[in-house]
């Protein structure tokens, strides 16, 4: 009964509602549902409409695809890739001038294999992302991520870009479309039924071994990643899609920012946060989705029954300091709590990032990093941030860490293992050596990791550097590294028969 | 006055029955609650009224199975987890302090990567 003070006060509080019925600020009528930013309250009706619009506004904006263009949707059954593919649906049903006029098709991958889930909820999953694109009628295709372990090498090489197309293309491109406006090549394709890929335990197995062969939950996270955008990279070509579209939101455009540059990758910001990324020539990687909030995604997908499949990753149920990545997060979420405009802030600052464009027409494969396919930021001169670390590093490592890292076999537990695998499997490298065109080089060894080092960009070597072994690395990436190797040897023997490089160029 | 306060403050016990809440929680944050997306609650009745902070405390006792510190830091949810009250932003609502009705229905979604 002492409390009567306290309640009163309380009821007194409410008598004045905060907020509940506060309006719309678009229709002004309806109750608001949802905050966007500080002071955009939305209804739910405003909301929707100003979701869609922003999709094709995006995609009007940028104007990179084409009509008739085959694009595949990279779907990880995530909120955000699958709200993606519903508004590439429902851009797909509107209305003749406001259609969408590309053909998609869905991919898949399934990482289940590189997490450690076990086959039985792999196919679950699967199973219910299947229903999901089922229903939309587009072509779609599930790839176990185990498939990487066999990709050709051409993955990594240089793609013969496509002629450079001038910014009236599009408008052409559109205009024509109208005009010979053939319906039947608007219709999706048939949906063909895939069966699910069977995955051979053995290949489960090798790539555990090869993402457990990373030391830190980084590295980890960054060899999925660009392992998994090797698989979409050549499933993409080999089904004749040439865009690729992404579902980071804006959330995610700001945490894989900062988290880039905290992972040294601060030269190719611009090409993994952007719109469009063109490091793959034949195959450009699109991100209509960041513009979206993670919040305005969850909330739409929620309010309009988007389905979407949770799938558990490498950081799922992790502690904030588990990797760069993750603790980047974390530290972004929170921010953006306390000030909401920390997420917008620095999204705003990765669209006005450009990529420094070295003549890329007489740019040889072989400057490109061998892993994320960046131009390498590593030929840089004597008085830079780079060389700085390196030497830094020279002289640190020169006392404490010079032996083990000289040495590729430390007495670790683990590398009893790797070098069995290696010796079981010799014959099929040499096989695959011998087939791509190093046939004098059979009996050469796997590339060291130093020599490795030379092919990569800074953010990638930091990545290799924090595996056991590289024996471990997909047959493909070992492969073209010996070719880019040899080649660069040969290029120093027969140098001195060679025009200077500058001359050729002018 | 004392007896207006008094009868204002009996109305209220009168009030403050159990109170049956659906709660929903999705995005990842469902494996900490042993994989259940769809909980039926029942809070039980207490003297003051129940607010959203008290749910909170009250889900981390009895609802959550693992790792609390993913779901509630502080007193409030996890940066990065969304609140839903009744189809609407929680923001709307008045957050924390919401009191809850009967037959309310509460929406977690996380949005972080991995749950």
């Amino acid at each position: 009964m002492c409390q009567v003070d306290e309640d009163y006060h309380d009821q007194f509080e409410h008598a004045d509602p905060p907020s509940v019925s506060k309006k719309c600020v678009k229709c002004k009528e309806a109750t608001a549902a949802v905050v966007i930013r500080a002071r955009d309250v939305y209804c739910r009706g405003c909301f929707k409409e100003y979701f869609i619009h922003k999709f094709r506004a995006m995609l009007g904006k940028n104007r990179i695809i084409f009509p008739g263009e085959k694009v595949l949707l990279a779907v990880s059954g995530g909120p955000s890739s699958c709200s993606m593919l519903s508004q590439v649906q429902e851009g797909l049903s509107q209305n003749a001038h406001k259609k969408l006029r590309f053909l998609p098709g869905i991919i898949y991958i399934d990482e289940g294999g590189a997490v450690g889930q076990s086959v039985k909820d792999r196919l679950r999953m699967v199973a219910e992302l299947q229903a999901v694109f089922k229903a939309t009628g587009f072509p779609f295709h599930i790839v176990p991520l185990e498939q990487v372990l066999d990709l050709p090498s051409s993955v990594v090489m240089k793609a013969p870009s496509p002629s450079e197309q001038p910014a009236s293309a599009y408008k052409a491109a559109v205009d024509n479309f109208i005009q010979n406006d053939s319906s039947s090549c608007l219709t999706p394709q048939e949906q063909e039924e895939t069966s699910l890929p069977d995955v051979q335990e053995s290949h489960t197995q090798l790539l555990q071994q090869l993402i457990g062969s990373a030391k830190t939950l980084t590295a980890k996270e960054d060899l999925l990643n660009t392992l998994r955008q090797h698989l979409l990279v050549h499933t993409a070509r080999t089904e004749g899609y040439s865009k690729l579209m992404l579902g980071d939101n804006c959330t995610r455009v700001a945490v894989k920012l900062l988290t880039s540059i905290s992972l040294g990758r601060g030269a190719q910001l611009a090409q993994d946060t952007g719109f469009s990324d063109f490091r793959y020539d034949d195959v450009i990687f699109v991100r209509p989705m960041r513009d979206y909030s993670a919040k305005e995604i969850a909330y739409y997908n929620h309010m309009f029954k988007v389905p979407s499949v949770f799938i558990p990753n490498l950081d799922t149920k992790k502690t904030d300091k588990a990797s760069i990545q993750h603790l980047t997060e974390t530290f972004v979420t929170k921010l953006q709590t306390d000030f909401p405009s920390t997420v917008s802030t620095i999204y705003r600052t990765s669209e006005k990032l450009q990529t420094a464009c070295k003549s890329s027409s007489t740019a040889d494969h072989s400057d490109r990093c061998l892993l994320c396919m960046c131009a390498l930021d590593t030929a840089v001169e004597d008085a830079s941030a780079f060389k700085a670390t390196l030497i830094s590093e020279q002289l640190s490592g020169a006392t404490t860490t010079e032996i083990p890292r000289q040495n590729p076999t430390p007495v670790n537990t683990e590398s009893t293992a790797p070098t069995g695998q290696c010796c079981s499997s010799e014959t099929g490298e040499d096989c695959g050596r011998a087939a791509s065109g190093g046939g004098s080089c059979s009996s050469a060894k796997a590339p060291e990791t130093t020599d490795l080092k030379s092919l990569l960009c800074y953010s990638c070597q930091l990545t290799i550097k924090d595996m056991s072994s590289v024996d471990q690395l997909p047959q493909y990436i070992l492969s073209e590294a010996h070719r880019r190797l040899m080649r660069s040897q040969m290029r120093e023997v027969i140098s001195g028969f060679l025009l200077d490089d500058g001359d050729e160029a002018d | 006055t004392l007896t207006s306060r008094l009868s204002k403050c009996h109305k209220h016990h009168t009030l403050q029955i159990e109170l049956s809440l659906f709660i929903l929680s999705s995005g990842g944050a469902e494996l900490l609650f042993d994989g259940v997306k769809k909980h039926h609650v029942t809070l039980p009745s207490q003297s003051e009224p129940w607010d959203v902070k008290q749910l909170l405390v009250w889900i981390q006792r009895n609802l959550l199975k693992e790792r609390p510190e993913l779901f509630v830091q502080g007193d409030t949810v996890r940066p990065g987890i969304l609140v839903l009250i009744n189809d609407a932003d929680w923001e709307l609502m008045g957050e924390l302090d919401y009191r809850l009705q009967d037959q309310d229905n509460v929406v977690f979604i996380s949005t972080l990567h991995g749950g």
